[in-house]
């Protein structure tokens, strides 16, 4: 994987017609995790979905260094979101082979077991996702990450509702996907426990939503 | 480009099917609404069976649009729709293998069974093969125009009723064509051909257009 690099310059977003962020810049590397901080409202989850395409810019740019020349940095993201993107009837394998086969990864029964065994949730592959516990949807979620390989993880609260034991492992599958030359911006309130991470501190913008 | 959407039909079809997935209250909906009409055009056999067509043509429009309010819905609350948006398939593919899920599901047996509606009716039994396949002609285009006040309302918490006030009146060609072609299978001098024809070619057009404008609707609605 080539050294990559994700740039951001005088970012503006606005929500509703009111300014969320305005003349923000940042820079995320290969191997180092950007963490996002700041109150609520302070516009972490409107930037990351500016990132991932999902919501437009009112002004700059944001510029991916070093990634596929002819696909938008979104399909090369994946994004995590506050909603875990299952769905209720389905199993969890069941849920995580779609996603598999959605994001162009590897659909075999061996590639999404391997990603729900990694978070300790070998056990529960075959129980509807709308019997499981809300830590165990959302290491579901994060399942998601590893069944389709895409450089840059977008994580926004990622380890909500998650344990101590599987805050741990996650933090060890993050380490591992940046060690691999991935990249990831995450916003969060709780410490993820990663080496050399830089912070991006967003303060209350004027106008941000209490 | 075969395996994602593959992946996205096969996942669709499983929620359809499953408890709750609404595929089967789409037929059972369209037996109800042929089951009363009798009761409100009175025992006139020979004015059901004048009717039939159209009584056919419009429960199946009512139960084809009843199922997709959730088309984009259920993904966009469960934050599918974000993930599904960057996804290796183009959101118009995602969209038009949804369709098809959607429409394999709820609107193929609607056609499977009319046959056996339009005996309730009093309609003859040789047409009725006739009256399934401009069901079968059709019945595309309901969904993909369906499809696209699915998309506009998608953000819309309650949104089914003016996702049925916004694509029934783009339904109207179809169904004119539709229940012509139709009533000219069960009898009367009108040609078959001419209706049946021009009601493939908007199932086509709307195959063609449709997921463009629904994925153009599903994009703004992230805003």
């Amino acid at each position: 994987m080539k050294s990559m690099r994700l740039r951001g310059t005088d970012i503006a977003i606005e929500r509703g017609g009111r300014p969320i962020l305005t003349g923000l810049a940042f820079e995320a590397r290969a191997g180092a995790a950007l963490i996002v901080v700041g109150p609520n409202g302070a516009g972490k989850s409107s930037l990351l979905r500016a990132i991932a395409g999902l919501l437009p810019l009112a002004a700059g740019a944001i510029r991916l260094d070093g990634g596929a020349a002819d696909a938008s940095v979104g399909e090369q993201a994946h994004y995590l979101g506050h909603a875990d993107a299952l769905k209720a009837a389905l199993s969890a394998g069941e849920n995580l082979a779609f996603w598999a086969g959605a994001m162009g990864g590897r659909s075999s029964a061996d590639a999404w077991r391997g990603a729900l065994d990694r978070l300790g949730l070998a056990h529960v592959a075959d129980f509807p996702a709308r019997a499981l516990s809300a830590g165990q949807r959302r290491r579901v979620a994060l399942a998601r990450l590893l069944v389709a390989e895409r450089p840059i993880w977008l994580l926004d609260e990622p380890t909500t509702a998650l344990d101590v034991a599987a805050q741990g492992l996650f933090a060890a599958v993050m380490r591992e996907h940046l060690a691999a030359g991935g990249l990831i911006v995450a916003a969060t309130h709780a410490p993820l426990d990663l080496d050399g991470a830089e912070t991006l501190r967003l303060g209350a913008a004027a106008g941000a939503a209490p | 480009m075969i395996g994602p959407a593959q992946a996205l039909f096969v996942r669709e079809w499983r929620i359809a099917r499953r408890v709750g997935g609404g595929a089967a209250i789409g037929a059972v909906f369209f037996l109800i609404l042929v089951s009363i009409m009798p009761f409100a055009l009175g025992p006139d056999l020979a004015l059901l069976a004048r009717l039939g067509p159209a009584i056919l043509w419009i429960a199946a429009l009512l139960a084809t649009l009843l199922g997709l309010d959730r088309l984009f819905q259920g993904d966009a609350d469960d934050g599918s729709l974000d993930v599904l948006i960057n996804a290796s398939l183009p959101l118009e593919l995602t969209v038009l293998v949804k369709c098809a899920a959607h429409w394999a599901a709820s609107a193929l047996p609607l056609i499977v069974v009319s046959p056996l509606f339009g005996l309730m009716l009093a309609m003859e039994p040789k047409p009725l093969a006739l009256v399934a396949l401009t069901l079968a002609a059709g019945t595309p285009a309901l969904t993909m125009i369906g499809a696209i006040g699915a998309a506009l309302t998608v953000s819309l918490k309650r949104g089914g009723l003016l996702m049925a006030v916004l694509a029934l009146p783009l339904t109207i060609p179809v169904l004119i064509f539709g229940v012509a072609a139709a009533s000219a299978a069960s009898g009367g001098d009108a040609p078959f051909a001419t209706p049946f024809l021009m009601l493939c070619a908007l199932s086509l057009f709307a195959v063609a257009a449709a997921p463009f404008a629904a994925a153009a609707a599903l994009r703004h609605a992230q805003e």
